[in-house]
C-alpha cells in the first residue's frame, strides 16, 4: 500500500499530440480516486502511465515516495483490472488468479491458499476449474478482480472495468468494488466515463478535459460547486441547464422573462453583461406544489412544456426555448465535448411526482434562485464559486446546505412575485 | 475544494520527441528484422526467376545445343505470338477457366447454402467431407476421373450407356470436346470445396436480421438471395472468384495426366512445360512463361479495377 | 437455424441435400479405392466394384516390383513437404508477428508481395529454375524442390498467420507485465499458447500445398533421388510393362491420400477457419 503522487505529468506522442498536460495529483494512502471525463480526455493514458504501460514524457511519478518513471510495470507492484478484463483464455480461472503468484515463484501451498482466499471473497469457488470463455460477463469481471487482489499490490488500478456489463450488473459490481476496496483499504485509481460510478465510488473525483485536470474534489463538492462550465455540464444527470441572460442593473433578462438575483448573489455577476445561468433540473418545480415558505426565494415563470416523462418517483418536463445564435453554438460545442448531441435548446426540469402539468401546455414553473450558478460564457468560469471563494465563503455558494442560512438575511421579495397567482 | 488552474504549458516542449522516436525506430528495425527474411525469400523465389526468364527469353537457346546461344531480342515473342499453337493453348485455357469458374461459382454457392442451412446434426459431417476433395492431391483426382471415364478401365460408359451419345465404346479421350469435359469435371470436383468454404464464410457474415427484415418487407426467397444476401457478401464472392480464376488459368496437372495435350487440349502452362522440359527450348519456353505471367497480371488487374476487389481489406488487412 | 421451425418436408429436403453433398465429395475417392483392390484382369471389367478384392496392388508398391519407385517417392514427398512447411512456417511466424504486432513502414508491401506471389503462375518459375538448377547442381535434389516450394507455402502462411495473430488480444501481454512478468515471460506464458493453434493450422494448410505439388516435382527432378509422389505416379508402370499400371497407381494414390484424410478428420474445424480466416474479412 502506498500513496501515489503525480507531478507535472505530461504525455506527448510522436506526432506532437498531447494526450495529458501537466497533471498534478496527490493520492493518499488508501484513498479511492476516480479519473473521469469524456472519451479522449486522457484519463486512460494517465492510468497507463501510473502502471507503466505508457512512457511519461515529462514530470515525475512517485509511488510510495519513490520515483518510478523508468521502472517496468512488473517492478511497480501494482495490479490492474483491464476494460476487457484481459483474462488469459488458455488458463483456467484458478490459474488466471494464480498467474501473478506463479510469476513471483510462490510455493504451491501458498498459491493455493491465496487463490482460495480470493475466490471465496469473490464467490468464484465453484468456477475455479472453468475457462474464461465459459463464464458470464460478471464472472469474468470478478476473475479479473481476483487476479488483482491475490497479490499484495501497492495499489489497484481499474480501467473502465464495468463498461462491458449491462446496467443491472453494473450496479451490483459497483457496490462489490466499493465493498472490496473498503475492506482491503488499498489505494485505488479508477478510470471511468460513467459519472454515476464517479459519484458513488470515489473519495475524490478528478475531472479531465483534453488532457487537462479541471477539478479534483469530493463528489459532493463537484456537484454543488463545479469550477467551470465543463464540470458543471459533465457532472449530473440529467445535466445542468444553461440559460443565457443579459445583465442590466442587476436585472437578468432571460428567454423566460426578467429575473432578479437575491442580494447576496449579486456579487456573482461581477460586472459581466452576458452570463449563463446554470440550474440543475431539481432546482425547478411546478409552482403549484411549491410551499409558500420557500416560494419567495425563487422566481415563477411561464413555460411551454412539450414532453413529460413520468418515472414514478419524479417526472421530467422538457421546455424548448429560443436562444441567441452564438450562445446556442457554444452550448452545442459543449454538448459535443461531453459526447452527446444537442438538437435544440431546451430546459430539462425535474418536477414533483404529484404534479399534474399536462403535456403540450403552458405551465407555471418555479426556479429556486438560491441554487443557480452564474457562469461566464466567455471563459466558462463559474462566477458563483469564484465569488464565494473571494468572500471567504460563509458556505459554498449554491450548496443546498448553505441555502437556508444565507438567505435568511435576504428577505427581499422576488421581482417575479407579483406575477405569482394562486392555483 | 481543490481546483487546479491550468498553467501555461508552452514552456517545456523541448526534449519531448527524442525517446519516443528512438522507440519507434527500434520497433521499425525489429519489424524488418522479423519480416525481412520471409520477404527476401519470397522475392528470391519469384521475382528473381521471372527476371531471369525474361532475360533468357531474349536469346535463341537450346540446352542440347548451347554453342548456338544467340541474342535475338524479342524475336521469341514474335515466334510465339504468331504461332497457332500459342493461341490455341490460350483459347483452351480461357475456355476451361471460364467454364470451371462459372460452374464452380454456382455449385459452390449451392454447397455453401447447404452447409450453412443444413440441419445441425449434419453440419459437422458436411464440413468434414467437403474438405476431402480440397485436400486430395490433384494428380490423384485426375487419375480417379481418368480411370472412371477411360474406355478400358472406366465404369462411366456402362453406367450411362442409356444416355444418347454414350455407349460401351465411347472414347472420352479420343476427341477435344469430351476430353475437355472430363478435365473440367475433375477440376471442378477438386476445387469447388475451396470456393464454397470462402462463400460459406461470406454467408455467415450476412446478418440474419437482414434476411428477416427482407422477409417482413415481403421478399421471396429468390429476391432475398439476389437483393440482400449476395450484395452483402460481394467481397467474399469477388475474392473467391479472383483466386479461382487465377488458379484455373494455371491448370496443368489434370491435362498432363489425362491427355498430355492430345486432341488440342494443350493449355498455356503445359505449352511452357513442353517447350522447356521436353524440348529443352529454354529461350522459347521462357518467352511462353513470361507471357503466361503477363496474362495472370492482366487478369488480376482487370478484376481489381473492373470489379473493385479490395484484396487488402477483403483479406483482413485494415 | 432454429430446428423447431423446420417443417418435416424441409427436413427431409435438407437431409437429401446433405446426402448429395456427401456423395459428391466421396464418390471419386470411393472409386479410386475400388480400383486399387482390383486384379489386373478385373481392371477392364468396366464395373465400379472389384469382382474379387485383392491386396495385390498394395503388395506391388510396398514390397513388390514398384517398391523402389514408390517408397523412395514417398520418402521424398514426406521429407520435402515437411521441410518446406517447417521453413515457411518459421519464416511466416516471424513475419506475421511483426505485421500483427509492430508498427513499421512496409507492412502493406509485405502483404501485397505475399498476395502477388500466391497468384504467381508456377510454371513461369519452372523454366528459369530448370536452367539455373542444372547449372548450380540443385537439379534433382531435395533443396532443389524445397526452395521453389517456399513460393507456394510462404505466401499462404503469411496471410493465414497474420490473420490469426491479429485476433490475439495483445492487451494480455500488458496484463501479464502488470502481473509481474518480464517481456520474455509474457511472450512465453501468454502469447505462445495463444498463437500455437494458428501456427499449427497454418502448418497443415502449408503441408497440403507442398504435398499436392506436381509442376515442380515433374520438372525439377529426374530420378528417385528427389521425385515426389505426384510426379512418380505419372511414371508408374505395372508389375511388368504389359500390365496396366492403373491398379498400382490407384493403390499408391490411396496410400498418399490416407494421411490427408486423417488430418482432415482430426482438424476439420481448424482447417476451415484457417482457409476462410485469411480469405474473407468484410
Amino acid at each position: 500500500m502506498a500513496d501515489i503522487t503525480l507531478k507535472n505529468i505530461t504525455k506527448q506522442y510522436g506526432d506532437g499530440y498531447r494526450a495529458v498536460r501537466d497533471v498534478n495529483l496527490d493520492i493518499a494512502d488508501g484513498e479511492f480516486v476516480i479519473l473521469v471525463g469524456p472519451s479522449g480526455c486522457g484519463k486512460s493514458t494517465l492510468l497507463r502511465m501510473i502502471v507503466g504501460l505508457e512512457d511519461i514524457t515529462s514530470g515525475d511519478m512517485l509511488i510510495g515516495g519513490e520515483r518510478v518513471n523508468e521502472k517496468a510495470p512488473r517492478d511497480r507492484n501494482l495490479s490492474m483490472v483491464f476494460q476487457n478484463y484481459a483474462l488469459y483464455p488458455h488458463l483456467t480461472v484458478y490459474e488466471n488468479i494464480a498467474f501473478p503468484l506463479r510469476l513471483a515463484k510462490f510455493g504451491d501451498a501458498e498459491v493455493d491458499r491465496r487463490v482460495h482466499q480470493a475466490s471465496e471473497l469473490l464467490e468464484l469457488d465453484e468456477h475455479l476449474q472453468r475457462k474464461p470463455a465459459n463464464l458470464s460477463g460478471g464472472q469474468r469481471q470478478r476473475v479479473a478482480m481476483g487476479r488483482a487482489i491475490v497479490r499484495q499490490a501497492q495499489a489497484f488500478l481499474f480501467d473502465e472495468p464495468l463498461s462491458n456489463l449491462d446496467a443491472k450488473l453494473r450496479g451490483q459490481m459497483r457496490a462489490e468494488i466499493s465493498r472490496l476496496q473498503k475492506r482491503l483499504g488499498i489505494t485505488t485509481v479508477y478510470v471511468t466515463h460513467d459519472q454515476i460510478e464517479a459519484m458513488t465510488l470515489g473519495d475524490r473525483v478528478a475531472v479531465l478535459r483534453k488532457g487537462e485536470l479541471q477539478q479534483v474534489a469530493t463528489p459532493r463538492d463537484l456537484y454543488t460547486s463545479p469550477v467551470n462550465l465543463f464540470v458543471a455540464g459533465f457532472i449530473g444527470s440529467p445535466p445542468m441547464n444553461f440559460i443565457p441572460a443579459t445583465v442590466s442593473d442587476g436585472e437578468l433578462h432571460t428567454p423566460f422573462g426578467e429575473w432578479r438575483l437575491p442580494e447576496s448573489r449579486r456579487p456573482d455577476l461581477g460586472g459581466h453583461d452576458i452570463v449563463l445561468l446554470g440550474a440543475r433540473p431539481e432546482s425547478f418545480e411546478d409552482s403549484s406544489v411549491v410551499p409558500d415558505t420557500i416560494r419567495e426565494h425563487g422566481v415563477v415563470f411561464d413555460a411551454n412544456v412539450d414532453v413529460i416523462e413520468w418515472l414514478g418517483n419524479e417526472q421530467y418536463a422538457y421546455v424548448p426555448y429560443e436562444a441567441p445564435e452564438d450562445i446556442r453554438a457554444q452550448l452545442a460545442d459543449l454538448e459535443r465535448e461531453l459526447d452527446s448531441e444537442a438538437m435544440r435548446t431546451q430546459l430539462v426540469v425535474s418536477l414533483d411526482a404529484t404534479s399534474r402539468i399536462p403535456e403540450g401546455t403552458t405551465a407555471e414553473l418555479w426556479l429556486d434562485l438560491r441554487k443557480i450558478h452564474v457562469l461566464d460564457p466567455a471563459t466558462g468560469r463559474n462566477l458563483s464559486v469564484a465569488a464565494a471563494d473571494a468572500a471567504g465563503s460563509d458556505g459554498a455558494a449554491g450548496s443546498e446546505g448553505a441555502g437556508a442560512t444565507s438567505d435568511a438575511s435576504a428577505p427581499e421579495p422576488s421581482p417575479a412575485a407579483d406575477e405569482n397567482p394562486s392555483p | 475544494m481543490t481546483t487546479t488552474p491550468v498553467p501555461d504549458i508552452a514552456a517545456e516542449q523541448a526534449e519531448v520527441p527524442a525517446s519516443v522516436s528512438e522507440r519507434a525506430r527500434a520497433e521499425r528495425r525489429l519489424g524488418w528484422w522479423l519480416a525481412g527474411p520471409a520477404f527476401v525469400v519470397m522475392l528470391l523465389v519469384t521475382a528473381y526467376p521471372i527476371a531471369q526468364a525474361f532475360y533468357e527469353s531474349l536469346f535463341q537457346y537450346r540446352l542440347t545445343d548451347p554453342e548456338a546461344r544467340e541474342f535475338i531480342g524479342l524475336s521469341n515473342y514474335g515466334v510465339v505470338l504468331t504461332d497457332g499453337v500459342w493461341w490455341s493453348a490460350v483459347g483452351v485455357t480461357v475456355l476451361i477457366t471460364v467454364i470451371t469458374v462459372a460452374v464452380e461459382a454456382v455449385l459452390g454457392f449451392a454447397l455453401a447454402l447447404v452447409m450453412h442451412r443444413a440441419l445441425r446434426a449434419l453440419r459437422p459431417l458436411l464440413r468434414t467431407v467437403i474438405l476431402v476433395p480440397y485436400a486430395i492431391i490433384t494428380v490423384v483426382s485426375a487419375f480417379a476421373w481418368f480411370y472412371a471415364f477411360d474406355i478400358s478401365t472406366g465404369f462411366v460408359n456402362s453406367w450411362f450407356g442409356w444416355l444418347p451419345g454414350i455407349s460401351a465404346d465411347t472414347n472420352w479421350f479420343g476427341e477435344f470436346g469430351t476430353s475437355v469435359t472430363v478435365i473440367i469435371a475433375s477440376e471442378i470436383w477438386k476445387t469447388t470445396p475451396f470456393i464454397s468454404l470462402l462463400l460459406l464464410a461470406g454467408l455467415a457474415q450476412v446478418p440474419d436480421d437482414l434476411q428477416e427484415a427482407a422477409k417482413v418487407d415481403g421478399a421471396t426467397w429468390w429476391q432475398r438471395m439476389y437483393k440482400v444476401t449476395i450484395p452483402n457478401m460481394k467481397a467474399a464472392v469477388m475474392v473467391a472468384l479472383l483466386f479461382r480464376t487465377l488458379d484455373a488459368f494455371r491448370i496443368f496437372d489434370n491435362v498432363f495426366i489425362m491427355t498430355q495435350g492430345a486432341n488440342n487440349t494443350e493449355v498455356v502452362s503445359f505449352l511452357a512445360y513442353r517447350q522447356t522440359i521436353s524440348r529443352l527450348e529454354i529461350g522459347l519456353g521462357s518467352a511462353v512463361s513470361v507471357l503466361l505471367f503477363l496474362c495472370v497480371v492482366l487478369i488480376s488487374f482487370t478484376f481489381i479495377k473492373l470489379f473493385k476487389v479490395d484484396l487488402a481489406s477483403a483479406r483482413g488487412e485494415r | 437455424m432454429d430446428e423447431g421451425k423446420v417443417s418435416r418436408r424441409d427436413r427431409s429436403l435438407w437431409w437429401i441435400a446433405g446426402v448429395v453433398v456427401i456423395a459428391y465429395a466421396l464418390f471419386p475417392v470411393a472409386w479410386i479405392v475400388s480400383v486399387s483392390f482390383k486384379t489386373p484382369s478385373d481392371l477392364g471389367s468396366n464395373r465400379f466394384l472389384p469382382t474379387t478384392w485383392v491386396w495385390e496392388n498394395y503388395e506391388n508398391i510396398l514390397a513388390g516390383g514398384a517398391q523402389d519407385l514408390f517408397l523412395s517417392a514417398l520418402r521424398n514427398s514426406v521429407g520435402i513437404s515437411l521441410l518446406a512447411t517447417f521453413i515457411s512456417v518459421v519464416l511466416a511466424t516471424f513475419a506475421a508477428y511483426a505485421i500483427a504486432r509492430l508498427d513499421f513502414p512496409g507492412k502493406r508491401v509485405i502483404l501485397t508481395t505475399a498476395l502477388a506471389v500466391a497468384i504467381f503462375p508456377v510454371i513461369s518459375i519452372v523454366t528459369p529454375l530448370f536452367n539455373l538448377w542444372r547449372n548450380i547442381g540443385l537439379y534433382d535434389t531435395w533443396p532443389g524442390l524445397i526452395i521453389p516450394y517456399l513460393s507456394l507455402t510462404l505466401p499462404i502462411s503469411i496471410w493465414t498467420l497474420s490473420a490469426f495473430f491479429r485476433q490475439i488480444p495483445w492487451e494480455l501481454e500488458q496484463a501479464a507485465q502488470v502481473d509481474g512478468a518480464t517481456t520474455w515471460q509474457a511472450f512465453r506464458k501468454v502469447i505462445v499458447p495463444l498463437a500455437t493453434p494458428g501456427v499449427f493450422t497454418t502448418a497443415i494448410l502449408s503441408f497440403f500445398i507442398a504435398w499436392n505439388d506436381f509442376v515442380y516435382g515433374i520438372s525439377l527432378t529426374s530420378t528417385e533421388a528427389a521425385r515426389p509422389v505426384p510426379a512418380a505416379l505419372a511414371f508408374f508402370t505395372g508389375a511388368s510393362q504389359f500390365v496396366d499400371p492403373a491398379g498400382a497407381i490407384a493403390a499408391a494414390a490411396v496410400v498418399v491420400t490416407i494421411p490427408v484424410v486423417v488430418l482432415v478428420l482430426l482438424f476439420q474445424r481448424r482447417i476451415v477457419s484457417g482457409l476462410t480466416q485469411g480469405a474473407v474479412k468484410g
